[in-house]
Order: structure tokens, then C-alpha cells, then sequence
């Protein structure tokens, strides 16, 4: 009977497969979690469920059909990628696009960026068991998909940029359109922060859970938001400007905390950011050609070429080595959600599942971007 | 129409009737069975204007219309939903405990069954009248727990496993909060017969003559009967985003719907439970001397009131729902052994006091 009472109950680690069909994976992700009652040992994520070698199939394909390739890795900021592999391509080309191209590269950039946050801050509430942000944050989002439906045809994988400029000029209705969406937005955003933001339970669940040191951040290569939240500086748009974002006043947002909070505060702050970077240039669009001339067939020069962007998730990177044809010899694409899924163990150590939940909200993973 | 305000009428007029032609047992056994039809019959009513309302509500909150096609404004989108859980194949997994997976839905329906039957509706609609009615039905709504235990156990699914767990842990630490906020009305009563708490409230609801203690363990009664019922935010127990749909995981078909009524039943039951203690069951809600008000209100049918103020806690559980964030299970814990137990108690001695010093109105 002594024994019984002195000796404490045996226990044991198990294993659970989180995924490749979860809720809150987000997509195709595998998560083999080793877990102590419901304490998180381990994280380690198992990818490559929808790799499509993109990468390989890009050794074939021109320059033109590259583009086409990028939106299927990180749908939510397709116009981004798309813009990554162009500004790569003209870099090579040593092209000058026309000033209305990088404007209007800009301003659909950002309706990207603030389109990709809400579905996030959308989802993040469901994550965390609020279902009800995930349709406030597609209601706003549907007014963007819209005025892209109208620049373009389509509303999520657009292919609005060629190599040189733009496919199309904008449609008349566009600034109209995204006039009208600001003023819807600045009211709603307010909102956001009304439903969950400030939420008492929210805030438990989110504050001081899967801390990520600004040493960390920098080691892992998390970027982003995701990087900002934890005091790395590391905004393309800031420290690298590419098309018209030279031309605007912005702040980048950055915080010290490193937690869950922080990093959805930091995306919250960011679309103020877009709104404002929007409302600078939509009234600024200068008169001029939508493209440059560029031939049918591009070959680039001998060298290689690296291009990054900030997209939603982070620093996106294009490297094209050229050997002078149509295609490039070897493209590697450096993409922000891979280098944050990295740190997901190191955060998650210690958590319980609820809040690993949590974190993979914060770090905002597309996991097609992540596989590509 | 006399019936409608006294339904002790209606009650006679059945046993006079069935004892004319029949044995006093038989009249028993045929009594028993009406009572249990009438049960089912109310279950299968509640499922579908519950499941209904629900959709409903968490449209209008999340600025949509909710089922629109299936019958005039989808009214029959609940009963479609009955047809599919009904053709679907009940699917039970490898290496699941079969007894047990098959029993657990039925544990969980028996609890609310044998809780509702001591719910007064109205006047004189009253299956049973125990005395000792809110210490039964505090005792019998926490054996639905059993229920989700052996779902979790024998689904033979880590994340049934964890979720049922998490089950066992919430519901057997808020039931003390149900409890004892019950118990500081029964403080005021001096009675633990629901239709004695119901008869004390004729010239005021408990919830405006307690005073402040009252509303404190209205509200905690609030909180600690959402997570008995394990809806959100204390959903953990399904928790959809961390374990899929936790103890019910491996459920599928009419086994599924079991689990889903059940949930809606124990949500009309401590709603009820909730509305007689603290909001005077099916008294009409009356103003001091107020005749002419009072004629008004009294000309309210009792079942309207009583059903006015279970729909009333209802959709206040829908609205938590589907305004918060879920609790972490740590969270939830601290929540009530920290914070609820305490106040309660505490709220308990306060009300004890005013009692004794007869305060209250």
C-alpha cells in the first residue's frame, strides 16, 4: 500500500498526428506533436503534401509563364509574388517601367496585403473559437476581391503583372471603387478591435503564449509581421523600396513582446498602414502607358538576378540564374512562410494544444507557399 | 380555455378519464407512457426549433440570413438535416469499444431526460414535484458526463480521448458553481421544491427581490450552466479547431444526432432550471400595486411566460456563443476554482445574512 502512495503514477509521452486533414492546419500540414497530457514536448511539422515543383517547372517555362506560377504559392498575396518575379525579370532586363505601373503595382499590392489580413484576422478568431470574426473579416474582404474582379477577371489567383508593366490599364471604376472601400474600411477596422482585440479572453489566450526572442527571430528567418512583432526590423518596403513605396510615408510597425499578441497587433497596426499607404497614391495615379515595350520572347542576360518583395507573410525572395535563354537556368524562391514555420517548435515548447493552435494562427501560414 | 392558465384541469380531466375505464394500475403504467410520449414529442420540438433559432441567431450576429432555401425562409432546413443524419451510415471504427460506443449517446440522452421531468412549464404542468427537485436535478444533469467519458474512451481516438477529459474536468468542477448559485436562492425559499421557489416568486422574480447577491449568482448561475452544457466560449470539450470535434469525433449518422439534440436539451434544461429559480418560472412578471399592469401581464398564459424566459436564457447562451473567444482548459480551471467558487461562497454567507436580517423584499 506504501508503495502505491510514495511511488508516483507512471506517465508517458504519446503522439498525435495534427493533420494533413485539420481544422486549424490550415491547409495540407502535418504536425507530429509529442504531447504530455495536453503539454507540448515537441512540434515537428511534416511538409511536401502539396509540393508541385514548382521551382523545377519554372526551368521550362518562359519568363511570362513564371508569373503564372508564383500566385499558386502564397494565394493570398499572388499580386505580390507576381510583382517579385517581375521586378526580378526587369532588373535583369535593366527596364524602366512607366511611373503609372508602379504606382498601380502599389496600390493593388496593398488591397492584397489588407485582403490577406483580414481573411487572416478572420481565421485567427475561428482558431480561437470565435466564428463569428471569420465572416466579418470576409465581408470586407469580398469588397477587395471585387475591385479586383473588375481590374482584372479574377478575384484570388489575378496575374495582373507581366514582366514590364501590367496586363491591362485599370478599369475607371477603380478609384472610385477603392475610395469607396477605404471609407467602409476605416469604419469596420475599429471593429475588429471591438470583437476581438479587446476581449478579455482573447487577450489570456494570446498574451505572453509562444514567445519568439528578437536573437530568435533573426536566427530562424522569420519575417514578416511574424519577425516585427519581435523587434527585428526587417520591411522590404523600408530597407529595399521597390516600385512606388519610395514615394509614400509609412511606419513600420514593429514591437518588442515577441507573443501572440503581438504579432496579431502588429497585423491589426499594418493595415492602418495600407490604408494610408492606399490613400496617398489613389488619387497621385499618373497619366502614361500601362507597360513598357518589352519582346515577345525575354531572354535575360547572363548573371543572377535577386529580387525580394514584403508580401503578407514576409520577405519573399526571386533568385533566377540565367544562362542568357528563355528560361532561367535554376530559380529558387525564397519564401516567408517555410523560414516561419521553423521557429513553430521552438515557440510551441511548453504550450498547451490550444495554444499552439494559437501561434500557428499568429505566424499566418499558407501552406502551399511553404511546399510550393 | 380555463385549461391554458391552470393546467392541473386539463391534468384531472386525463386521470378522471382513463380511470373510468381502466385499472388503477393500468392507469399508472398508461400515464407513465403519455408522459414519456409527450418528452419525446417535446425533445424532437426542441431539437428543431432550437437547431433552427440557433442558425438563425448566429446569422444575425454574423450579418447573414442563415438557411434561406429549404421552405419559407428555411424553416424546414432542420428537418432536412433529420433526413440526411437519418440515411447516413453509422460508422464505428477499428478497435473502438462497440458496447460502450454504442451505449454513451444514450447516456447522455437519459440524463436530460430524467432532468427535464422535473421542470415545472406551467401551472400545474409538472411531471414530478419532488421536494427535493433542485438537488435531483443538480445531481442527474451531471451524469450526462458519463456520456461524453465513454464517447472519449471507447472511440479509441486521442483527440475523442483528450476531449472527453477535458469534459470530465469542466464539468465536474462547475457543477459546484451551479449548485451553490441555486443554493443561495434556496437560502431565500428555505425549500428545494421547485414548485415552492415558483409559488414564492408570485409578487417578485427572486432575481429583483434578492438584491445584489441574487443577480451575482444569476450571472454565476450563467456562466457555470454554459460550461455544464459545454457550449462556447467552454467549448473545450468539441473544441473543432484543436480537436476536430473532440468526443464526438467518431460519431456519424443518427449517433451523432444524439449528441447534438442532447446538447440542445441540456441547454433548454438549465435555461429552465436558471428562469424558475431566478426569473419566477411561470409567474407573470407583476409591479407592486400596479393593478391594471399586473391584470395585463396576468392575462399571459403561464407557459408563455415560462417559455418566454427559457427562450429569453437561451439566447443569451447563443450570443456568448458566438461573440467569444474559447477558454484554454487551464484558463477555464482558474476561472472557477479561483474566481466563481470563491465569490459564491462568499455570496452564499452575504445572502444567508440579508436573509436573517430579512432585507429582502
Amino acid at each position: 500500500m506504501e508503495d502505491v502512495i510514495t511511488t508516483p503514477l507512471e506517465s508517458q509521452e504519446y503522439f498525435i498526428n495534427m493533420g494533413p486533414q485539420h481544422p486549424s492546419t490550415h491547409g495540407v500540414l502535418r504536425l507530429v506533436l509529442s504531447l504530455d497530457g495536453e503539454i507540448i514536448r515537441k512540434v515537428e511539422p511534416h511538409i511536401g503534401y502539396i509540393h508541385r515543383s514548382i521551382e523545377k517547372m519554372c526551368e521550362h517555362d518562359s519568363y511570362q509563364q513564371i508569373v503564372h506560377l508564383t500566385d499558386r504559392m502564397d494565394y493570398l498575396s499572388c499580386h505580390i509574388n507576381n510583382e517579385a518575379v517581375c521586378l526580378g525579370v526587369e532588373m535583369g532586363l535593366q527596364l524602366e517601367v512607366p511611373e503609372r505601373v508602379k504606382v498601380i503595382r502599389t496600390i493593388i499590392g496593398e488591397l492584397t496585403r489588407l485582403s490577406s489580413h483580414q481573411l487572416w484576422w478572420g481565421v485567427m478568431g475561428m482558431d480561437l473559437g470565435a466564428i463569428t470574426t471569420f465572416l466579418y473579416g470576409f465581408r470586407d474582404r469580398e469588397m477587395i476581391t471585387d475591385i479586383f474582379e473588375e481590374t482584372c477577371g479574377a478575384r484570388l489567383t489575378m496575374n495582373y503583372n507581366v514582366p514590364g508593366g501590367l496586363m491591362f490599364d485599370i478599369h475607371p471604376n477603380f478609384q472610385k471603387r477603392t475610395k469607396d472601400f477605404i471609407t467602409h474600411f476605416k469604419k469596420k477596422l475599429p471593429e475588429y478591435d471591438d470583437l476581438l482585440s479587446n476581449n478579455v479572453i482573447f487577450r489570456q489566450r494570446t498574451m505572453g503564449i509562444g514567445k519568439l526572442s528578437k536573437a530568435d527571430a533573426i536566427s530562424f528567418g522569420v519575417t514578416g509581421p511574424s519577425g516585427r512583432a519581435s523587434g527585428f526590423s526587417c520591411d522590404v518596403r523600408k530597407h529595399h523600396p521597390y516600385s512606388a513605396y519610395d514615394k509614400v510615408q509609412f511606419k513600420e510597425i514593429l514591437r518588442t513582446e515577441g507573443d501572440c499578441f503581438a504579432r496579431y497587433q502588429c497585423r491589426i497596426d499594418e493595415m492602418w498602414e495600407s490604408v494610408s499607404i492606399i490613400e496617398q497614391l489613389i488619387d497621385n495615379i499618373p497619366e502614361g502607358p500601362f507597360k513598357a515595350p518589352t519582346k515577345a520572347a525575354i531572354k535575360l542576360p547572363k548573371g543572377e538576378f535577386y529580387q525580394k518583395v514584403e508580401t503578407a507573410r514576409g520577405e519573399f525572395g526571386v533568385y533566377i540564374i540565367s544562362e542568357g535563354q528563355k528560361s532561367p537556368y535554376r530559380l529558387k524562391f525564397r519564401s516567408p512562410g517555410f523560414s516561419n514555420l521553423s521557429a513553430l517548435n521552438h515557440m510551441a515548447q511548453g504550450c498547451k494544444i490550444a495554444d499552439l493552435v494559437a501561434i500557428m494562427s499568429t505566424i499566418d501560414l499558407v501552406i502551399p507557399d511553404i511546399d510550393r | 380555455m380555463k385549461w391554458l392558465y391552470d393546467f392541473s384541469y386539463l391534468t384531472r380531466a386525463i386521470h378522471e378519464g382513463l380511470s373510468a375505464r381502466f385499472e388503477p394500475g393500468t392507469v399508472v403504467i398508461l400515464e407513465m407512457v403519455l408522459v414519456g410520449i409527450t418528452f419525446m414529442l417535446l425533445f424532437a420540438l426542441l431539437g428543431l426549433v432550437l437547431v433552427y433559432a440557433e442558425r438563425k441567431v448566429s446569422a444575425v450576429i454574423q450579418q447573414r440570413l442563415g438557411p434561406m432555401r429549404v421552405g419559407k425562409w428555411g424553416t424546414a432546413q432542420t428537418l432536412a438535416d433529420v433526413i440526411k443524419l437519418l440515411l447516413k451510415e453509422p460508422l464505428i471504427n477499428k478497435d473502438a469499444d462497440k458496447f460502450l460506443f454504442n451505449l454513451a449517446p444514450f447516456v447522455i440522452m437519459i440524463a436530460a431526460f430524467m432532468a427535464i421531468a422535473a421542470l415545472p412549464f406551467a401551472k400545474g404542468l409538472h411531471a414530478i414535484d419532488f421536494d427535493i427537485g433542485i438537488l435531483y436535478v443538480a445531481a442527474v444533469s451531471s451524469l450526462g458526463v458519463i456520456g461524453i467519458l465513454l464517447a472519449g474512451w471507447s472511440s479509441n481516438n486521442k483527440y475523442s480521448l483528450i476531449g472527453a477529459m477535458r469534459a470530465g474536468a469542466q464539468i465536474i468542477s462547475y457543477e459546484l458553481s451551479v449548485a451553490l448559485s441555486l443554493l443561495t436562492i434556496v437560502v431565500l425559499t428555505g425549500s428545494l421544491q421547485f414548485s415552492t421557489i415558483v409559488e414564492s416568486q408570485a409578487d417578485g422574480w427572486w432575481i429583483f427581490k434578492g438584491h445584489i447577491p441574487a443577480m451575482i449568482a444569476f450571472v454565476i448561475f450563467l456562466i457555470a450552466s454554459t460550461a455544464e452544457t459545454n457550449r462556447g466560449p467552454f467549448d473545450l470539450a468539441e473544441a473543432e479547431s484543436e480537436l476536430t470535434a473532440g468526443f464526438h469525433t467518431e460519431y456519424s449518422g443518427l449517433k451523432f444526432a444524439f449528441f447534438f439534440l442532447a446538447e440542445f436539451a441540456n441547454m433548454f434544461i438549465v435555461a429552465g432550471i436558471g428562469a424558475t429559480v431566478f426569473l419566477g418560472g411561470w409567474m407573470p412578471f407583476h409591479i407592486g400595486s400596479w393593478e391594471g399592469f399586473n391584470a395585463v401581464m396576468d392575462f399571459i398564459p403561464p407557459i408563455f411566460w415560462f417559455f418566454g424566459k427559457v427562450g429569453f436564457m437561451i439566447f443569451l447562451m447563443m450570443w456568448f456563443r458566438w461573440t467569444f473567444p474559447r477558454l484554454r482548459i487551464d484558463q477555464l480551471l482558474t476561472l472557477e476554482w479561483k474566481y466563481l467558487l470563491p465569490i459564491n461562497l462568499m455570496n452564499i454567507v452575504l445572502m444567508a445574512f440579508l436573509s436573517l436580517m430579512g432585507w429582502h423584499f
